[in-house]
């Protein structure tokens, strides 16, 4: 094809780290979607915010990245608990599609509220010192940083799916997912499963944010297109299917970065028009069981 | 179903049959209002929000009779609003021809999209219009007619069918007003004929539909596709109004903001998306200096709408008023 190696393995690279982001991401809203039934809108926000912690952690704690790896998903996975409790919650028993409407509200009013405050251009969070430099592989040249957010990324994927496909608070969730009044009636208590379920959605969505806070900067926009990509992936590899967005978001990010090499002025739409697609074929997702 | 009514998004309107006197009272009084407009506000914000209006109402044909919530309409409305543009300015277009290749334009593109989108339901739906949406904004800052980020500027408005120039803004006004009242007699139409009550009983319960034999999937895209011709009409003359067609206007905010008016308005409500339209220009134009606390407020008053006022304005004021608005 007469493409450099050097340029075929960068984009493969890139690829890779995107899809990093698009499975955390897609893992989260198919958890969420799994249980609660909504798209959580918020979820892009809610992976800005992550970033943003860490900024403020660095700034006016003085904690840096490892904490902020800490501490950034649980405050805004409670953030995202109090959301659930107030407002949420009210709505589980009208169409599903108010439950898409709110939180698309939120988006809007947390986007807004931090553009006004930071502005749209991005404020810059440095890597961890363990982090930084990186390996000549010969064939290229692989920061450390990077290759940092492929395995831990992979990692937290593989763990999430672990406990939800094969522990006994994973059977619970599964259970809820199939039929929450029966699982109710079994003496567990299903709402609260459902605010855990959706902090911990959003506690991915933030993880997301503060790995991804050395590589694009901190912006309060951040989120904003990249969850509609994100929504592009959940409906390929199939809403709710959890191995199926670990598998999805990883392959479309390589898919992209390669389109980047081949055919540059389609990798930004490469993602949709593989939607299109499998569409076409399979119409509940390529992991997605028939609805 | 009056039990259960509102439990589902645009299940306010009920069937209703010949032409309810409130609802010629209301259509008059609308006529009457946005017929005086012009002498007492700024007409240039009266036609941006008659095309948003427009716009709303054929959003609202979706949401509001098929239950089909589409986050991509910003699509149809920015495509209309590059063909209107393109064609007049590039090919020298007359006005009318422009608004009608606008149109078809966001027609075909209707078909397309809805071909695919309409098998699915409820938030897939929303998705994958959405997605497809995405797929045309970023094909519109590719492509070299789209002018990219400065989009097509200065479009020529011409003189309609060689009689009225539409550079004088009170004519452009008036023939504003035409194209979006004879696009809300259309959609009033076809919402209120056997077709719409199809559309209806497929809302209400699609296995049921099919069963007395109405091709549901037909009904659906037949919609869709109606749907996708009056945003792309309210597009292409809203790029002829502002001499322009953007990027704006085929981003997903835009999607997002109509279905903002409509809810806001009054979902499956014959007015509310006029009035939901009006409301949030004028919001808009308010908060114009603030910058980003405009979208603070649109999220303020999604929240607000989806929490306590699910009905929206017009839809509280019909129910109020025991009537159907």
């Amino acid at each position: 094809m007469g493409v450099p190696t050097q340029a075929l393995f960068g984009q493969l690279l890139i690829g890779l780290i995107n899809g990093a982001f698009y499975a955390l991401l897609s893992l989260g809203l198919s958890v969420i979607f799994g249980l609660l039934n909504i798209i959580n809108f918020t979820h892009g926000a809610q992976y800005m915010m992550g970033a943003f912690v860490a900024y403020f952690l660095l700034q006016w704690a003085g904690l840096g990245y490892w904490w902020a790896l800490l501490i950034a998903p649980v405050v805004v996975g409670i953030t995202g608990i109090a959301l659930e409790r107030a407002t949420l919650k009210r709505l589980y028993h009208l169409d599903h599609l108010y439950g898409l409407l709110l939180t698309f509200g939120f988006a809007l009013i947390i986007q807004g509220l931090f553009r006004h405050e930071y502005g749209s251009s991005g404020l810059p969070y440095s890597m961890p010192r363990e982090l930084a430099g990186g390996q000549n592989l010969g064939f290229m040249f692989l920061p450390n940083y990077r290759a940092w957010v492929i395995v831990f990324s992979l990692a937290v994927c593989l763990t999430t799916w672990y406990v939800i496909e094969r522990t006994r608070l994973g059977s619970y969730l599964r259970a809820a997912t199939e039929n929450p009044a029966l699982v109710q009636a079994f003496g567990i208590n299903v709402p609260r499963m459902i605010t855990l379920t959706y902090g911990f959605g959003v506690g991915l969505a933030a993880l997301a944010g503060v790995l991804a806070a050395p590589i694009y900067q901190v912006n309060p926009l951040m989120g904003a297109d990249l969850i509609i990509v994100v929504f592009a992936v959940v409906v390929i590899g199939g809403l709710g299917s959890i191995m199926g967005s670990i598998v999805t978001g990883f392959a479309l990010g390589v898919v992209e970065g390669f389109t980047k090499v081949f055919y540059p002025e389609a990798s930004n739409t490469v993602i949709f028009v593989i939607m299109a697609l499998v569409l076409l074929v399979r119409p509940s997702g390529l992991f997605g069981r028939a609805s | 179903m009056t039990a259960t009514a509102n439990e589902y998004v645009g299940a306010a309107a009920p069937a209703v049959t010949g032409v309810p006197i409130p609802q010629v009272v209301a259509f008059g009084v609308m006529t009457t209002i946005l017929a005086a407009a012009p002498f007492l506000v700024y007409p240039v914000f009266l036609m941006k929000a008659l095309c948003f209006a427009l716009f709303a109402c054929a959003f609202n044909l979706l949401i509001g009779y098929v239950g089909l919530l589409s986050f991509g309409h910003a699509a149809f409305l920015g495509a209309a609003g590059y063909g209107a543009a393109h064609s007049a300015k590039a090919w020298g277009f007359p006005p009318e021809l422009a608004i009608l290749f606008g149109t078809a334009v966001a027609a075909a593109l209707g078909v397309v999209i809805g071909a695919l989108a309409i098998r699915s339901k409820g938030i897939y739906f929303a998705n994958i219009t959405l997605a497809f949406a995405q797929m045309v904004y970023f094909f519109s800052v590719q492509a070299g007619f789209t002018g990219g980020e400065d989009g097509i500027q200065s479009v020529p408005r011409g003189t309609l069918l060689g009689v009225l120039n539409l550079n004088e803004t009170l004519t452009l006004y008036f023939v504003v007003l035409a194209i979006f009242l004879a696009g809300f007699l259309l959609i009033y139409r076809a919402i209120h004929s056997p077709f719409g009550q199809v559309l209806k009983a497929i809302r209400e319960n699609e296995p049921r539909a099919v069963s007395l034999g109405y091709r549901a999937e037909r009904y659906k895209l037949l919609a869709f596709v109606l749907s996708a011709t009056f945003a792309g009409l309210a597009g292409a003359t809203k790029a002829l109004v502002f001499q322009l067609a953007s990027l704006t206007d085929v981003h997903w905010t835009m999607s997002g903001e109509v279905v903002l008016m409509t809810l806001l308005g009054g979902l499956g409500t014959v007015f509310g998306p006029v009035v939901g339209a009006f409301i949030v220009m004028a919001l808009e134009n308010y908060l114009s200096q603030l910058g980003a606390w405009v979208t603070v407020v649109q999220g303020v008053i999604f929240v607000v709408c989806v929490l306590t006022f699910r009905r929206g304005v017009i839809g509280e004021l019909g129910n109020l008023l025991r009537k159907s608005l």
